[in-house]
């Protein structure tokens, strides 16, 4: 009796997997093809407010490229962007792909959240007791289908909201080529040491990294509209300097209003620049 | 994954799937040679984490239709989607012939959970056009369902 190995038997296997594979990420070229820029917006921490900023710069990206920017959600098991940019279903399916819907500004979103019922967590309809066995590749699965599925259309640049975790994108980057990154942070230093562990982890795995926003570096008053101290630390400009990457924006706190006011605008511009 | 016949030093062959509808799957492969088959049986598990990657054992018969994994695997709300017909002629195929449902077909379709429910019935429309059926029954439903791994659906 001869036993070969994998290797030694010449040939496709008969289901033709690789080619399967091939074939999926050839769907996300092809998908991505007229996408201009894909930008994921991360932190290793959650809580810093990083789909408050995704939201807002998709607002800002869209009054200066009207119909021509998207938002994904890989928050797959908290989505909350959707909510953010006033996007809701249902999702019209055509031959050519799943239409994103469109929310404020024009701009395209795809979210779980347009798929869950209300108020009900991501489940899945597979047997439950051995989900840690296979959820995470269902999840990278959703997430490409999310990619390759949703028909984009011409985009100067899809902002993907990332879900917290020192991951750093890698996974989204190895269907994504040419990924950049766009960290936020809080001030405080416990928020540095997380985030500053996803930005190393995507800086590793090649992401372009575009800069830093700093969120809630302060609390602007809704009467007077002066901006006091919120969080001690300087998270944004250290992170900035540990990494050799432009501190892009400092957005102060705010009760009311539109995400994308908080801006301040130069700092605004500086972004969507650092995007481009 | 490959199959080698032992006996003939020749790797096996697809030849058959099966989906019981229990999370199990099972796929037999044929040495081309001496004919013999062999049965790959998998449990939940195994069939739900081949299943993860988006992939089918055997080969695909059609393209993956959108969102094949999350409309498959998620547990979402019965009015996610609007789906929409391709109409008289679909990509590649030609004009096609007018189909219809048997009433226990469209039964058995109302019974796919809404989530899904349009893009299987737009997997058994396309499995139908393309081998020229012209109406579809539940023996058709479950022949697709075999032929194409629709587990669960």
């Amino acid at each position: 009796m001869m036993l070969r190995s994998y290797r030694d038997v010449v040939g496709a296997d008969g289901s033709g997997i690789a080619a399967q594979v091939a074939g999926q990420r050839a769907r996300v070229d092809r998908r991505l093809a007229t996408v201009g820029r894909v930008v994921a917006v991360l932190s290793g921490k959650g809580g810093v407010g990083k789909s408050f900023v995704t939201a807002a710069l998709a607002r800002l990206a869209a009054a200066r490229w009207p119909e021509r920017v998207g938002v994904l959600d890989a928050d797959l098991r908290s989505p909350t962007v959707a909510r953010m940019l006033d996007a809701t279903g249902p999702l019209r399916v055509t031959p050519s792909g799943v239409v994103p819907a469109s929310g404020s500004g024009g701009v395209r979103v795809m979210s779980t959240d347009l798929l869950l019922e209300e108020g009900r967590p991501l489940a899945w309809r597979e047997p439950s007791g051995d989900a840690f066995a296979w959820r995470g590749t269902l999840e990278a699965g959703v997430l490409r289908e999310f990619l390759g599925d949703v028909a984009w259309g011409d985009l100067e640049v899809l902002l993907v909201d990332l879900p917290p975790g020192a991951d750093g994108g890698v996974d989204l980057a190895s269907l994504a080529p040419g990924l950049a990154a766009l960290a936020v942070t809080i001030p405080t230093e416990e928020a540095r040491r997380s985030v500053a562990r996803a930005v190393r982890a995507a800086a590793d795995a090649g992401i372009r990294l575009v800069g830093v926003v700093e969120n809630m570096a302060g609390y602007r008053c809704g009467n007077c509209a002066r901006t006091g101290p919120l969080f001690s630390g300087d998270a944004g400009s250290a992170l900035a300097a540990q990494f050799g990457i432009p501190l892009l924006a400092r957005v102060p706190f705010v009760v009311e209003g539109a995400a994308d006011a908080a801006f301040d605008p130069a700092e605004a511009a500086r972004v969507l620049e650092a995007l481009g | 994954m490959k199959f080698l016949c032992l006996d003939c030093d020749e790797q096996m062959a697809f030849a058959e799937r099966r989906e019981p509808g229990d999370g199990t799957f099972a796929a037999a492969f044929r040495c081309p040679r001496c004919h013999r088959a062999v049965a790959l049986l998998a449990n939940p598990m195994e069939t739900q984490l081949v299943g993860s990657l988006g992939v089918k054992i055997g080969g695909r018969a059609l393209d993956a239709p959108p969102f094949e994994l999350a409309r498959g695997s998620m547990r979402g709300r019965d009015d996610a989607f609007v789906d929409e017909d391709r109409g008289a002629a679909g990509p590649g195929t030609g004009a096609r012939p007018a189909l219809t449902w048997s009433v226990d077909a469209r039964e058995r379709l109302l019974r796919v959970p809404g989530f899904v429910r349009g893009m299987v019935k737009r997997i058994y429309v396309d499995y139908a056009a393309q081998r020229g059926i012209a109406e579809i029954t539940p023996e058709v439903m479950d022949r697709a369902r075999t032929e194409l791994g629709l587990e669960g659906m």
